[in-house]
């Protein structure tokens, strides 16, 4: 069967497998989810397949982890499989918290049942018998519909005790975030699962070796149990039809930032930033150009101009030098500042540190403490050594992957716009003109066209200009608000 | 079990909480968003009784409840406005936009108004970035774009 | 498990038994990899990443605290990235950490400051806090000073885990993390004991002991004031290591020399007052045993303990013996007894302690302990505070002469010197039980079963056909595990001792910070090898003690002995639990 037959593509270089029926049902009846063979992926897998059989297919699908790391998740399910307890548990990790990703609060609100089919269907294959689903609290609409979703699939017997009349029982609750990002790391999730503060824990053991209450557990990601139903339903020779050698199937992104369409989109692994950004996004809007794009969350990296044509892959996406992550795609024009997008991150970071190992608790305050320097116009060479120097040992020697990766977006804005690093340092200049100690707030007479644009939005009236003249800014009055900035299509003022 | 000094309220509220869910220590966090859920804020009292009940020390629920941002140990105002300080939010400019409404509301975030009305805060992303710059009112409702500050001062000036 | 590995450390190929961390392995070899965090009688880890080293294969480098040695490991401990490594991860927690190290009470004992000595530290800008945390010296025992805090959490396991008290623990999270008791409270208002374990494990200067040496050195100054010392049983085989002995030194002999050099005008010891309480004690116990008094009775002489009974076992108290602790008895005795014995104004004297102990400071601070009409004791030091004091005075003790304590509180049996290690009380009680019940000696002096480090030990023992159960339990986490026996009916003892410190007094929260349990059985063996070499060994046969009874209490459980030896318990309620 062609892929396309089934899933129609909205967007030309689209390819929308998870998110392919969501327009199509009201995500509170599962009427409509049935209707549209839903949970038969899972029927037939209880009721006609081994356990055996069903991790045989999904290992074959090639499926990897939608969530950053990129495991292959038969393999993970194996690993639980084979070890030996009475108790196993498996986690549905909806905890999206990378600032600029919505897909899981989209798949949840959208087509609830297709993420519990697809935890059913591990279930069964691992021999779990509860699942919780983590979402954050600030997915309220989410969490009313997942749980209403839940009701609904035990009245249906999708869920609960003795699933289509098999042997099998599975049911599923959902727990709430409470607002740590740390939490989206799978062993600090478990511990908030188990009512504890959401610390990492070193690994190994890993989860799936002692995981919730030291039993085998397996954590995948809400994008990641979607694809699922998808792969029994069709075979994994279908899935993995599309995308590259090592990374199969399709992705969701969310686009957001400096776009002229943002919005959740879904690809084929394979797919490059450049048809992510200019054909399916359009492009950047208000005539600025493209400058960087920003994917893997605080843990990622920025790619420039450079990297458009990289192909979206999870090995593609490392060697630029950042990251899949969960597919927060933000992209960035020429007014973005990469100093300031670093401080940025490194502020994320530093707030939403655990607090329990000393590189990231002291570390990422560090490194703030230098970008914060930066942007201030107060940066010296040396703060530019001791920067990358603590990267390294930040990357190296924290205890989680949050620490591991905080220093990420330092190193890839470092990696590809150095020069940006350099003229706050040595020029004391932010060539994008967002760090307001670097700009001097002069009008430049050669660039300005005498336009007036930048009159009205000054809030203070310290822009004087008179027809046919020149602007100016009066010093005394002027309050850096920077709109006047913003307001000029020339790069008049600096 | 410990004894302690009693609490000021005896709000039965708890109590069927406590009933509902059980004493296992995976409850802790549900009970604390319940608990907050109707009393606004966790007040050491509440904390107490919720780590009486399930028979850890306080200080461990104390290290829970500051742990995760989302629960508050000081009441807030009727509203709460929360401005998201995602990326794409950043990018799109909502540190001005909060800048703006500090200087409009004359507080600082993190705190509330005279009359109590409205707590202004910031929060991680909320998965608007489609809709950016956005602000979650109340929790529940969320707004976006929000790109000039009237549309969100309006938005706040609603409210009762 | 006689699984042998090899594996291979900088190069060299080294074989041991299977189920080691690397940092065990390693340091077996070795090679003392720096640890912060790691403790050897606690099960923190992984938090400080001092300890990192490279393992061929893996992408980042591991805690070797944390991660088991393997067959075929090929482990890297200095190489340029671990040194930096380490190095950098120093220099950030030193960026974080007040630099007032020549001033700071753990100067010379504190092992970040080892640490910097060791391994160096990377330079960097101070990572200055918005406020300062305030200092916590709320609390009659503990200072709690979070500003220093490098937040290992060793204190949140052993008040947590062995303690079970859980007073203080992690809030708030990142860089803010601070460990303390819940809703900011101070330590006063939280469910503290005292037990100043936390202290021990302390790496740095974040937890210390309220320092009382300006108030004992005023009094020695006061001319108008009569300075008398008693010391504690586990205090002279613990001070020599504060001043450069080696543990488990006994500097017995010379401490009277030492604090009549001091100024003090008499120098008591609390062994005589730990002879005495097994005659007060014993007696009880005897009277519950046969009028149907309620049992178990508990052992009364730990305020640690006492403390955690009134907190979290308010149930109990009837249970606990009415005794002073041997420190409150000996107070009672010297501003009365001796008192009027030397013709000295009680109102004059000053009582002061030397003790083991940090709860100790809290229990002579009770508004009960005034049976005699003045405060029974004024001032208690911890062991390290008497260093303190004679490291001030430049005292070189192994040149002093050995001198006798002073009469009339001034000898003691082995019994009450074994008071010092956890099962010595209950050993000490079994010894004149005995004699009490049956009228003869018991048989073998040593009551081996009670003694050791084990959580819990428990003896059964014939008085004359009687069989009477007895338990041991040092550390409060093992206390709560025999009182959850008794609620739930599945124990049925006749006596337990409880002492708050693992390993007993000789690991009370005053002592000298040393390696841990290593440490406390050092300590231990000189308490037992010096009952061993003494002449009376049972609290029945203590000479002074049995003057004391004929010229001043008459006998045991007497309405004297009642007045000033015995006291009274009442449920503890706190602000937070």
């Amino acid at each position: 069967m062609s892929p396309t037959a089934t899933f129609p593509e909205t967007k030309s270089k689209e390819l929308r497998w998870v998110l392919g029926q969501m327009d199509a049902l009201d995500p509170d009846r599962i009427q409509d989810y049935l209707a549209l063979d839903g949970y038969e992926a899972l029927r037939k897998a209880v009721t006609q397949r081994t356990p055996e059989e069903v991790l045989t297919e999904v290992k074959a699908s090639g499926l990897r982890g939608r969530g950053g790391g990129g495991f292959l998740a038969g393999r993970k399910w194996e690993l639980a499989r084979a070890e030996q307890s009475p108790l196993k548990y498996l986690v549905c990790n909806g905890d999206e918290g990378d600032p600029g990703a919505f897909m899981d609060r989209s798949l949840l609100e959208g087509d609830p049942h297709l993420v519990l089919e697809g935890m059913a269907i591990a279930a069964y294959a691992i021999g779990a018998t509860q699942g919780y689903v983590y979402v954050r609290a600030e997915y309220p609409l989410a969490i009313e519909r997942l749980n209403r979703a839940i009701e609904q699939a035990r009245s249906h017997y999708c869920l609960g005790e003795r699933l289509f009349g098999t042997d099998f029982s599975f049911d599923i609750a959902v727990r709430i975030g409470a607002g740590a990002f740390v939490c989206g790391e799978e062993t600090a999730l478990i511990g908030s699962i188990e009512g504890r503060r959401g610390e990492p824990r070193p690994r190994p053991p890993y989860p799936v070796q002692s995981g919730l209450w030291g039993h085998p557990t397996v954590v995948n990601n809400v994008e990641t149990f979607a694809n699922v139903p998808l792969i029994l339903q069709h075979g994994a020779a279908w899935f993995a039809s599309v995308g590259t050698a090592n990374s199969k199937g399709t992705k969701t992104f969310s686009l957001a930032g400096k776009i002229k369409k943002p919005g959740l989109i879904e690809v084929p692994m394979g797919t490059t930033l450049r048809e992510i950004v200019f054909d399916i996004g359009g492009g950047i809007p208000n005539r600025r150009t493209f400058k960087a794009a920003q994917t893997g969350g605080p843990m990622g990296g920025c790619l420039p101009e450079a990297c458009l044509d990289t192909p979206i892959d999870f090995e593609s996406l490392a060697a630029a030098g950042s990251m899949m992550g969960s597919g927060g795609l933000v992209v960035m024009d020429s007014g973005t500042c990469m100093v300031d997008v670093a401080r940025f991150f490194m502020e994320f970071t530093q707030e939403e540190s655990c607090g329990r190992c000393v590189p990231c608790r002291i570390g990422t305050r560090q490194m703030l403490g230098i970008l914060n320097k930066l942007c201030a116009g107060e940066g010296t060479h040396q703060d530019l050594e001791q920067l990358e120097a603590l990267c390294e040992t930040i990357r190296t020697a924290s205890l989680c992957a949050l620490g591991q990766g905080a220093p990420n977006p330092i190193l890839s804005t470092l990696r590809h716009f150095r020069s940006e690093f350099e003229a706050h340092v040595y020029e004391k200049r932010c060539p994008a003109k967002v760090c307001t100690p670097l700009i001097r707030f002069e009008v430049s007479a050669e660039r300005c066209t005498k336009c007036g644009v930048c009159v009205k939005p000054c809030p203070t009236g310290a822009m004087k200009w008179h027809k046919g003249a020149v602007a100016e800014i009066d010093p005394a009055t002027c309050s850096h608000c920077r709109r006047c900035i913003d307001a000029c299509r020339f790069d008049a003022i600096n | 079990m410990p004894i302690s000094a009693p609490p000021d309220t005896q709000p039965d509220f708890l109590d069927r909480l406590f009933e509902a869910h059980g004493t296992s220590r995976s409850s802790l966090i549900p009970l604390l968003h319940a608990a907050q859920h109707h009393y606004g804020h966790l007040s050491p009292q509440i904390q107490d009784r919720i780590a009486r009940h399930l028979d850890v020390p306080s200080s461990t629920v104390y290290g829970v409840v500051t742990f995760y941002s989302f629960f508050k140990t000081e009441p807030s105002g009727r509203h709460t406005a929360n401005v998201c300080l995602g990326t794409a939010c950043y990018v799109k400019g909502s540190d001005r936009l909060l800048k703006d409404l500090e200087e409009q509301l004359g507080i600082k975030v993190g705190e509330t108004t005279a009359d109590g009305r409205l707590t202004l805060g910031t929060c991680r992303c909320i998965g608007l970035c489609d809709q950016a710059p956005a602000m979650i009112v109340d929790e529940e409702h969320v707004h976006g774009p929000l790109e000039t500050k009237t549309a969100a001062i309006d938005l706040l000036e609603g409210l009762d | 498990m006689s699984e042998t590995i090899t594996l291979t450390l900088d190069g060299r190929s080294v074989s041991l038994p299977a189920g080691m961390t690397i940092l065990d392995a390693a340091r077996r070899a070795g090679i003392d990899i720096p640890t912060l965090c790691h403790h050897p009688d606690l099960s923190v880890r992984a938090n400080c990443r001092l300890c990192v080293v490279e393992v061929e294969g893996r992408r980042t480098l591991v805690a070797s605290c944390d991660t088991e040695a393997a067959d075929g490991m090929v482990v890297r401990t200095n190489t340029p990235l671990v040194r930096k490594a380490r190095q950098d991860n120093l220099g950030l927690i030193l960026s974080d950490h007040p630099m007032e190290c020549p001033t700071c009470v753990r100067n010379q004992t504190c092992e970040l400051q080892e640490l910097t000595y060791r391994v160096g530290a990377t330079s960097f800008a101070p990572a200055e806090r918005e406020v300062p945390w305030p200092l916590d010296s709320s609390g009659p025992s503990i200072v709690r000073d979070p500003n220093k805090c490098v937040l290992c959490r060793r204190c949140v396991e052993v008040c947590h885990e062995i303690q079970t008290v859980g007073a203080i623990g992690p809030a708030r999270r990142g860089f803010e993390t601070v460990i303390g008791p819940s809703h900011g409270y101070s330590l006063a208002q939280s469910s503290c004991v005292n037990c100043g374990q936390c202290i021990n494990r302390c790496p740095v200067g974040a937890l210390y002991e309220q320092d009382d040496t300006a108030k004992v050195w005023a009094a020695l100054a006061d001319p108008e004031k009569v300075v008398v010392a008693q010391i504690a049983p586990a205090t002279r085989v613990s001070i020599g290591e504060e001043l450069g002995f080696p543990v488990g030194t006994n500097l017995e002999s010379k401490l009277p020399a030492a604090l009549r050099s001091l100024g003090f005008h008499a120098v008591f010891d609390a062994v005589f007052t730990a002879d005495l309480t097994i005659m007060e004690e014993g007696s009880e116990l005897v009277e519950r045993l046969t009028q149907g008094g309620k049992l178990p009775m508990m052992t009364s002489c730990c305020p640690g303990w006492v403390s955690f009974a009134e907190t979290f076992y308010p149930e109990f108290l009837d249970r606990l013996s009415s005794c002073k602790s041997p420190q409150q008895m000996l107070g009672a005795l010297a501003k009365t007894f001796y008192a009027q014995e030397a013709g000295i104004d009680p109102a004059r004297m000053v009582v002061v302690s030397l003790m083991p102990c940090t709860a100790k400071k809290a229990e002579a601070q009770r508004p009960e302990m005034r049976s005699g009409g003045h405060r029974d004791v004024d001032v208690v030091l911890t062991t390290r505070e008497l260093g303190r004091m004679l490291r001030q005075a430049g005292l070189r003790l192994d040149q002093l002469p050995d001198e006798p304590f002073d009469d009339p509180l001034g000898l003691g049996t082995g019994a009450g010197v074994i008071f010092g290690a956890t099962g010595g009380v209950m050993e000490a009680a079994l010894r004149t039980a005995h004699r009490l019940v049956t009228g003869r000696e018991l048989d073998a002096i040593d009551v081996q079963p009670v003694r050791g480090l084990e959580g819990v030990r428990t003896a059964t023992v014939d008085l004359d056909g009687t069989p009477v159960k007895v338990a041991v339990a040092h550390g409060l986490g093992q206390a709560r595990a025999l009182m959850e026996q008794i609620q739930a009916g599945t124990a049925d003892y006749h006596f337990i001792e409880v002492m708050a410190c693992p390993g007993g007094c000789v690991g009370g929260g005053g002592q000298p910070i040393c390696a841990g349990q290593a440490d406390y059985a050092r300590r231990a063996a000189a308490i037992y090898a010096q009952d061993q070499g003494m002449e009376r060994r049972r609290s029945h046969e203590n000479p002074a003690v049995l003057e004391l009874y004929s010229r001043f209490l008459a006998y045991p459980l007497g309405e004297r002995s009642h007045q000033l030896l015995h006291t009274h318990y009442q449920p503890r309620v706190v602000a937070t639990v």
